[in-house]
């Protein structure tokens, strides 16, 4: 049985499609990602998942419930850590988490002994006993982390874990959720529109845009079926036609020359560099520089969609809510 | 129980932590009542000046005497009733409005800080989160109009409790009207998306309910078709039980005072109902 399963999901705001058919399942013990830009529908996807809203159509189980049908159970086994920080700035750590407890019916004795214990995971003891508005962004993000597995749930939804931190709390909060992981032996299901972040820490991941799934699979995987390895050289004088030097090399995908520079997209480039460079001596042409780069994630973003992830722009309230989270975070 | 007390919690500890809020909330029903109260005094009206008096033969001023008794019992429910009591009673409810009418704006921030998702993934009854709102609100709006009713006293409230048991009724009262105010601008505004709309709501809300209750004037002198909002509007009940128990002594009409009680329950329970049911339907983080 996997975790999660979601077959044909569809939802529609108004004449907005925000989530159009997707389909896709999570295996037990996973760590899923769900990669595309601000409005890509990820976060509809998990308000879907997370019972927080009704799909229009489609149907999906997580951890054999049906999202529709058997919400509470639904809701019993998943914790969420929204993009926005929610946990309670005038409470202290300890009162989130009891809270949190409570609602989730966890009993008195139980809940302190797991309080301690995600606070442990978290790194939060010391200051667990003050408020939440002493603390600083990453802090509060862990606090989030901690008070969505108090109930010790099979399936973690994390949305956007490392919006608004800088370089190194994203790091750090990695770090954490792998041991969350690892730990817990939880399934995740993240989004996140950081690509090197999915590409380091994801097993899997389903690139979506606009309300479809692009393309599902491993980073690497993904990386080799759509990204290029690209090739950047460039020789001395400009006496060589590199063009016709280059242009007879197998697996070479595009080919681009500029005076004495050239660069190339090729399918295998550790193949393809040898045989290159070979050439161009052979050619009689004196190498200066070459370098080869291994595709990103943005790259098969870019080749499975036309457009870069960046170069969208979330609505008005998803930028006053981002900047509202960016300020929290570094207050 | 655990996750209603678990959100009245919550909203009852944030809201012990900011003191200013409290003070700023006890502020309008301060200015009503030591402005308005004590400026626009209706009985003074009916106070005959001391040279008229001195003029006038004894018989026509025990006349003139008994003849304001009665229009003052009319009207303030006691002879010995004066304005700014009457008002600082009615105040004392008012302020349950106002506490009541803002406590619904508590979704509408939730939605927007994310907090409400967070309680709407929990496998708890969306009962529960409006009920325990609810309760919160009553708990606070009760000790505001505790402060407010020591303001009033302080300023010159001429107390006359009828028995220890009535002024728990009062206070019952409190609460009833709290808990029916709360959880009818709660109903009202489950899925506003915004604060903004919401203050437009309350606005709406409470100087029409003020007016047409008997906070400022007795319903004698409302214009006829202004009665029966006052009869229906439960901010007149719980004014005539504080007012019952705590002004008129032993001249209390203790039927009346049993009804108003009575009506305030029945509205309190429906209300809460009325909240719970379209929580469980219509609470949700769609839009």
């Amino acid at each position: 049985m996997p975790a999660i399963e979601a077959e044909d999901l569809r939802k529609v705001f108004g004449d907005v499609v925000a989530v159009d058919g997707i389909s896709f399942s999570v295996e037990e013990g996973e760590l899923f990602g769900l990669l595309g830009p601000n409005g890509a529908g990820k976060t509809t996807t998990i308000n879907i998942l997370t019972t927080l809203i009704r799909p229009t159509s489609g149907s999906a189980r997580v951890w054999g419930y049906d999202v529709r049908t058997e919400t509470s159970k639904v809701r019993s086994v998943i914790g969420l850590v929204p993009q926005d920080l929610t946990v309670d700035d005038e409470l202290t750590g300890i009162e989130n988490l009891r809270l949190m407890a409570s609602l989730y019916h966890v009993p008195k004795d139980v809940a302190e002994r797991r309080i301690e214990e995600v606070l442990e995971l978290v790194d939060l003891k010391e200051a667990a006993r003050r408020r939440v508005e002493t603390y600083s962004g990453g802090m509060r993000k862990r606090l989030e982390l901690a008070a969505a597995l108090i109930h010790r749930p099979k399936v973690l939804f994390l949305d956007e874990p490392t919006l608004g931190l800088d370089v190194q709390t994203r790091a750090h909060i990695w770090d954490y959720i792998r041991r969350l992981v690892r730990e817990e032996q939880l399934t995740v299901l993240m989004t996140t529109h950081y690509m090197e972040e999915a590409d380091a820490n994801c097993d899997r991941v389903a690139v979506i845009d606009r309300g479809k799934i692009m393309a599902i699979g491993s980073p690497r995987e993904l990386k080799a079926a759509h990204g290029s390895d690209v090739i950047e050289l460039e020789v001395q004088g400009n006496g060589i036609d590199l063009h016709s030097l280059v242009n007879g090399v197998g697996g070479v995908l595009d080919l681009r020359v500029e005076g004495s520079r050239a660069v190339l997209k090729v399918s295998r480039g550790e193949e393809v560099l040898p045989e290159l460079v070979g050439r161009l001596i052979g050619g009689g042409a004196i190498v200066r520089r070459i370098e080869m780069r291994r595709p990103t994630l943005d790259e098969v973003f870019i080749s499975l969609t036309g457009r870069s992830i960046r170069e969208e722009h979330g609505s008005w309230e998803e930028v006053f809510r981002q900047r509202l989270n960016i300020r929290r975070v570094r207050g | 129980m655990g996750e209603i007390s678990a959100i009245m919690g919550r909203e009852l500890r944030k809201w012990v932590r900011s003191p200013p809020l409290l003070l700023m909330a006890l502020i309008q029903p301060l200015f009503w009542m030591g402005l308005y109260g004590k400026a626009f005094n209706l009985t003074g009206l009916f106070t005959v000046p001391e040279d008229v008096l001195r003029n006038l033969p004894p018989e026509s001023t025990r006349v003139v005497a008994s003849l304001f008794n009665q229009v003052a019992s009319r009207l303030f429910g006691s002879p010995e009733t004066d304005y700014f009591s009457f008002v600082a009673t009615g105040m004392t409810s008012v302020i349950v409005l106002f506490v009541s009418v803002f406590s619904g704006m508590s979704i509408a921030w939730d939605r927007r800080l994310g907090f409400l998702n967070k309680l709407l993934v929990a496998p708890i009854r969306r009962s529960s989160i409006v009920l325990g709102k609810v309760l919160a609100a009553s708990v606070r709006a009760l000790v505001q109009a505790m402060m407010v009713l020591l303001m009033g006293l302080a300023l010159g409230v001429r107390l006359n409790p009828a028995s220890p048991l009535l002024v728990a009724g009062a206070i019952a009262s409190i609460f009833l009207l709290a808990v029916s105010l709360s959880s009818l601008v709660i109903a009202l505004t489950l899925r506003l998306k915004s604060w903004e709309y919401h203050m437009a709501v309350a606005n709406l809300l409470n100087l029409p309910l003020m007016f047409t209750s008997t906070a400022l004037y007795p319903q004698s002198i409302m214009p006829d078709w202004m009665k029966p909002l006052a009869t229906l509007n439960p901010l007149t009940h719980a004014i005539e039980v504080l007012r019952g128990a705590l002004l008129y002594g032993n001249s209390v009409d203790l039927a009346s005072f049993q009804f108003h009680l009575a009506y305030l329950s029945v509205f309190a329970i429906l209300a809460a109902g009325l909240g719970s049911y379209a929580a469980n339907r219509y609470l949700s983080a769609e839009r």
